[in-house]
């Protein structure tokens, strides 16, 4: 499942996306995010149950500004999140 | 009974029905899907996975006791009480205020379960607009989740943003879509996305002379390109369906089926019960397993 | 040489005639007609100055409606101006040592950097949304019940901060009439949107780097219960010159006396 997590509104597109089929769980992307935007919780998919990363809800309604500081306006663009999961589950829509 | 004068044109009027041909004493498993959503809540309740009952109200200030008045007037005329249903799950915003709740399910999977119910199996794509947010939802051929999105910051292509309008132009909600159609030819649409820009345009397009059927015009078509943005994102594959308060606004509806191409689906039960019903059909899927029938 | 610059902003047209220093500044309301209230205000300003338009050798235009005057006469702006580049020269003119340069106008925010050389390095704009700009803090004032003039000094007595939630300027709304009914202080709520507007600025900012001094210019800078919220966000000291809402007409002005026509 391709989990959008953000919102658009009349500024633009702020998706973060997370592939729940290709993430593992590891929690790699939760330590490498600095300002605490990810989290681990539980599956309410299904009545099955399980663990799954999601952007936090506090941050899903201001994702552009919890992530200004890893995107620089200029200069080289290294998302932590993005570059720490092995399995390349996390994009940016922006 | 004094009747109401003032008339608050963002007013809905709230209702409940019963399978009349239904009894709940020949039923082996009864559920219930409560969903507590943040401008109406709605209360399904199955027998065997079928519906019998169902109640739409508006959200209160404590959603508890939301959750508790809108199963009772569903079940109100009927003698079966909430104690007596086998597995209750509550979904919506205020899903884990639902006190005789088993378990919650998010509203995206009882949306898209829902969905399968109101509008048959062949469902691919749900567009859920509610009061305070939109949702998109792709599903596979058993109403599983493949992607989704959620938009509750922003209230432009949300029921909210109708509101707003409907407040400024004076014109009932409910017949804000079929004033929208009211047009020769379609106006360019609002050039704002915010819904607060977009009523200073609306504004200024009023004063300009234009009449309230062309600026409805111009704001639905916005606000239809907008959700057809945010649709794109998940993708689109048909069956199309519209569910959510918003799915009774025509003005945006025939607007989204030109954009997207695609005819939705009519529904066989009111789609506003999609999120309750696809809760009370994960109760079942929940008795089921209780039982060790799954 | 005498030259004007007009900012045609959203809310308001606000112009500064220059000759070695300011000759002038007037400020108006902008109605239905942007193109008649630029040009009611600027003839204003003429007949104040006692001057003609043939005394006025160029007009610089910016601001979201700069393209209502430029080469339309009885303005008849000699150049266009991007809103970046003019509030970039007009805070290096109030103040030469500025590097981050802050304008919160009614739609629009800007957090502006300049290299050591007053270039500009880099921007970023903030549009398109009230929540992100002045028009955020007008809104919640409405649903205060009190004046947007009346907010500044309302937040800078509260005694508590508490957070809002919502992030967009419709839903704030309602958020704003709960607490109202919480029985939360309008003091303390003026400052909890004050606190969440100078939050949303201050992240976009930070996409190019604040470094000192910093300079908040534009209309919302008249707003003294915004600055302080921005300066505990930052965690900087931030300048406010006197006039900020002129500073982008101030460098209109000064961009226009070296561009040719």
């Amino acid at each position: 499942m391709k989990a959008h997590y953000g919102y658009k509104d009349g500024s633009g597109d702020y998706f973060i996306v997370i592939d729940s089929d290709k993430c593992d769980g590891c929690g790699e992307c939760i330590n490498a995010c600095p300002n605490g935007v990810l989290e681990l919780i539980l599956d309410e998919f299904d009545i099955e149950g399980g663990t799954m990363v999601a952007v936090k809800d506090e941050h899903r309604k201001k994702i552009k500004y919890s992530c200004a500081p890893c995107k620089p306006v200029s200069g080289e663009r290294k998302i932590p999140c993005v570059l720490s999961c092995r399995t390349n589950a996390i994009t940016h829509s922006w | 009974m004094s009747q109401i004068t003032t008339q608050e044109y963002w007013r809905w009027p709230e209702y409940r029905y019963t399978v009349p041909e239904k009894d709940w004493h020949n039923a082996k498993i009864l559920t219930a899907g409560i969903d507590i959503g943040s401008v109406g809540s709605k209360a399904a309740v199955m027998l065997d996975g079928e519906l019998y009952a169902y109640a739409v109200i508006r959200t209160g200030g404590v959603s508890e006791e939301t959750a508790i008045k809108v199963t009772k007037w569903a079940l109100e005329g009927t003698d079966l009480e909430i104690e007596k249903i086998h597995q209750v799950v509550g979904t919506g915003y205020g899903r884990v205020n639902v006190p005789f709740a088993n378990r919650t399910i998010t509203e995206i999977a009882c949306h898209a379960r829902g969905a399968h119910y109101v509008y048959g199996p062949t469902v691919r794509t749900v567009l859920d607009i509610g009061g305070q947010d939109c949702k998109a939802i792709r599903c596979d051929e058993r109403g599983k989740v493949l992607s989704f999105l959620m938009n509750d910051k922003c209230a432009a292509g949300t029921g909210r943003g109708l509101e707003v309008f409907a407040d400024l132009v004076g014109i009932p909600i409910q017949d804000l879509g079929k004033v929208s159609l009211q047009v020769e030819k379609e106006p360019q649409p609002v050039s704002n996305t915010c819904v607060v820009f977009a009523k200073a345009e609306a504004l200024a397009l009023l004063r300009q002379g234009w009449s309230k059927e062309k600026v409805a015009a111009a704001y639905h078509a916005a606000m239809a390109d907008r959700i057809t943005d945010l649709l794109t994102r998940v993708g689109v594959s048909k069956d199309f369906v519209i569910t959510g308060g918003v799915s009774k606004n025509d003005g945006i509806v025939q607007r989204l089926s030109r954009l997207l191409n695609v005819k939705p689906l009519s529904p066989k039960i009111d789609p506003i019960l999609a999120g309750a019903i696809g809760a009370a059909l994960f109760a079942k899927a929940l008795q089921e397993k209780h039982l060790g029938l799954r | 040489m005498i030259t004007a610059g007009v900012d045609i902003g959203a809310k308001y047209v606000k112009i500064v005639l220059l000759k070695d220093k300011v000759l002038h500044r007037a400020k108006d309301v902008v109605g239905f007609d942007v193109c008649k209230s630029a040009t009611t205000l600027f003839e204003d300003v003429l007949n104040k100055t006692g001057l003609s338009r043939v005394n006025v050798e160029k007009v610089g235009a910016t601001g979201m409606g700069k393209n209502e005057i430029y080469h339309k006469p009885p303005i008849d702006a000699s150049s266009t101006i991007s809103e970046v580049f003019a509030d970039a020269a007009g805070a290096l003119y109030l103040l030469p040592s500025v590097r981050t340069v802050i304008d919160v106008g009614a739609e629009e925010g800007r957090g502006i950097r300049l290299g050591e050389n007053g270039k500009v390095k880099d921007f970023v704009i903030n549009e398109r949304c009230a929540a992100g700009a002045g028009t955020f803090v007008e809104t919640m004032a409405r649903a205060l019940e009190v004046g947007v003039d009346d907010m500044g000094p309302l937040s800078l007595k509260s005694t508590k901060a508490i957070p809002m939630n919502a992030q967009c300027a419709v839903f704030a709304e309602s958020e704003v009439v709960s607490l109202i009914h919480s029985r939360v202080t309008k003091e303390d709520i003026a400052r909890a949107i004050h606190d969440a507007m100078a939050g949303r600025i201050a992240s976009m900012v930070l996409r190019v780097g604040v470094e000192e001094d910093v300079l908040l210019v534009g209309g919302v800078a008249l707003n003294s219960g915004f600055l302080p919220s921005l300066k505990k966000e930052l965690n900087t000291e931030i300048i406010v010159p006197e006039f900020p809402e002129y500073a982008g007409a101030l460098g209109a002005a000064l961009i226009a006396k070296t561009m040719d026509e």
